[in-house]
């Protein structure tokens, strides 16, 4: 017999979030029903958070192995120029797109070198990436916009931004196929194996035949290529490139991963959890402003969702011996630490 | 296995190492034979942890030989992964397994059971870790399954847990480092049960301590290693473990007269 220590519903990997993530969007079906109730919000919603979908899945890897990327806004940026640039000089639109994916997977390789070799501490080594790459693509553009319009009606943008029936953009599934391709990656693979360890004690892994510097390498170029396909979603959307087109998506990916359950100190990695924490930021800027309680809201609710999921999920994780409890959680848990003696 | 003609599953002739100026070894020969269990003593900071990591392929030596069972290793190509390959298994004491993780996991951490895209067969994974905790170490009806997570478990089954997983990977040698620092008494005894399950499974077996107590009752033959050297290196015959204190306190003695001397 083999024993499971979580039970029921809890089991389910990125469950609390899901909850969530319901909850919020029955919230905004009452206060919002012209918007909530109908797909089209649904449709667009899916189309503009795709990018930031394939970012989020490749940080919780990062995340994981308990390091951290900053540096993926600038990947967007320079890897949208390097497609636009390469698109208005050779008219063609595979290999631009090709080369765009190569360029983020050298930046990310270059992150993972970097911080390996060198042993500079991942967060100061992508914030200065970000800056480097941030600054050569202002650089080199002259902080001009490019316009890539005629690559509407070629067969790669229908392929990776078309509308499936007139209504379902492709890059949703490109996104949410990437993401469980994640999700098989950490969960099922000797890789993903590697990377949980490391994050959890890389002196274990080391010990135990792990090949640390490789694996993060990896690891780095793996979210440096993601980036550079989330680039591509992005451009080819907006068939436009423009300097700082990745400035927006550093906070709201990793509010996605870290909403998502995954935890900042590494080891655990929650990929399902990133998808519905990625619903969850990407729904609440929509749903407030559409509920009419005003714009200036949002951020306000962002942050106490995002502090409410993540206290949830500290929660609900505890598993007390074999059974699960939430109420004997509660008391237990770290906000509660200080009203009983010990 | 290979060469089944081999006096010694390991051996250390002359091995030295250095970090930068500092001498952590000098002149070490040393053995261990077949279904033997040697107890290696030494204080804090003697070279113990050093000795191990050579053995076990997580530090190359200065200079020296190593041989498993007989053969010759060269350091270049011998690491961690190679000496699981030659049936060397360690057990560390508190770096053997992840905290976060399942026991499932643990077990097959670096050599995962995987089909040909490097995908794991959790299912067997699961069923041989099964296996190891309910038959090999014994771990009925405690609560503790497959499922477990190793931050769950107590110093001694931890240790018990890591001693399973070297014993499945049919290690002929494995190596304790200090696998009691930091134990209950009671659990230092469990942990004591499952070296003397080495012993009856004809493995071989280093047991790294600086607490003697611990390893006199278990080991056949105990080697004293100070700053760096080996100084002492006789069979369980040869000593009780009242001439055993007797020495080690004798020995600490005339050190410190030493240094007082200069």
């Amino acid at each position: 017999m083999i024993k499971t220590e979580k039970k029921g519903l809890l089991a389910i990997e990125g469950f609390p979030v899901m909850l969530v993530f319901i909850v919020i969007i029955l919230a905004f079906m009452k206060t919002a029903p012209n918007a909530f109730l109908r797909p089209t919000i649904y449709m667009s919603f899916l189309t503009y958070n795709a990018p930031t979908l394939v970012l989020a899945a490749g940080l919780t890897l990062i995340i994981t192995a308990g390091e951290i990327d900053l540096s993926f806004p600038s990947v967007i940026a320079f890897c949208g120029m390097v497609f636009a640039y390469l698109y208005h000089i050779t008219g063609m639109v595979f290999l631009p797109f090709l080369a765009a994916l190569a360029t983020g997977a050298f930046i990310g390789y270059m992150n993972g070198l970097i911080l390996t070799k060198i042993g500079i501490p991942s967060i100061m080594t992508t914030l200065g990436t970000n800056f480097f790459w941030t600054g050569l693509t202002i650089l080199i553009s002259g902080g001009v916009s490019l316009n890539v319009n005629p690559i509407k009606g070629s067969f790669l943008h229908t392929l990776l931004v078309g509308r499936i029936g007139d209504l379902f953009p492709a890059q949703a599934i490109w996104s949410i196929g990437l993401t469980i391709f994640i999700w098989y990656l950490l969960n099922r693979h000797a890789f993903g194996e590697s990377i949980m360890f490391i994050g959890d004690n890389v002196n274990v892994a080391r010990v135990m035949g792990v090949n640390v510097d490789s694996t993060k390498i990896k690891v780095f170029t793996l979210m440096g290529l993601m980036g550079g396909f989330a680039a591509c979603l992005l451009t080819f959307e907006m068939t436009n490139f423009w300097t700082n087109q990745g400035s927006g998506f550093l906070l709201p990916v990793m509010a996605a991963v870290f909403i998502g359950g995954t935890s900042i100190s590494g080891g655990e990695g929650r990929v399902i959890g990133t998808l519905f924490g990625m619903f969850i930021v990407g729904s609440l800027e929509t749903g407030v402003t559409a509920s009419g309680i005003g714009g200036f809201w949002t951020r306000l609710t962002t942050g106490l969702i995002m502090l409410g999921s993540i206290a949830l999920n500290i929660v609900l994780d505890r598993t007390n011996g074999k059974r699960v409890c939430f109420f004997e959680n509660l008391r237990n848990s770290v906000f509660t630490k200080g009203l009983k003696k010990e | 296995m290979g060469d089944k003609n081999f006096q010694y599953i390991l051996e250390m002739k002359n091995v030295g190492m250095r970090f930068g100026n500092v001498e952590a070894l000098r002149n070490i020969n040393f053995s261990v034979g077949k279904n033997e269990v040697v107890g290696l003593l030494g204080d804090n900071g003697a070279g113990k942890s050093t000795m191990v990591k050579i053995m076990t392929g997580v530090l190359h030596p200065t200079c020296g030989e190593l041989y498993i069972r007989g053969q010759k290793v060269t350091a270049k190509d011998y690491n961690v992964k190679k000496a699981h390959k030659y049936g060397i298994e360690t057990v560390y004491q508190d770096k053997s397994l992840g905290e976060k993780q399942t026991l499932w996991r643990n077990f097959f951490i670096g050599r995962q059971i995987t089909n040909r895209f490097g995908f794991i067969n959790i299912k067997k994974e699961k069923e041989i870790a099964n296996n190891i905790i309910m038959d090999m170490i014994g771990f009925r009806g405690v609560g503790i399954g497959v499922d477990s997570k190793v931050s769950k478990l107590s110093g001694g089954e931890r240790q018990g847990i890591a001693i399973g997983r070297a014993m499945h990977f049919d290690a002929d040698l494995i190596i304790l480092d200090e696998p009691t620092v930091a134990l209950s008494v009671k659990e230092v005894r469990k942990v004591l049960q499952f070296v003397d399950k080495i012993r009856i499974s004809g493995r071989s077996c280093v047991y790294i301590s600086h607490n003697i107590g611990h390893v006199y009752d278990i080991a056949d033959r105990f080697v004293i290693i100070d700053r760096g050297m080996v100084v002492a290196n006789f069979s369980k015959k040869e000593m009780t473990l009242e001439k055993l204190d007797e020495f080690l306190l004798r020995y600490a003695s005339k050190k410190r007269g030493d240094e007082l001397e200069i």
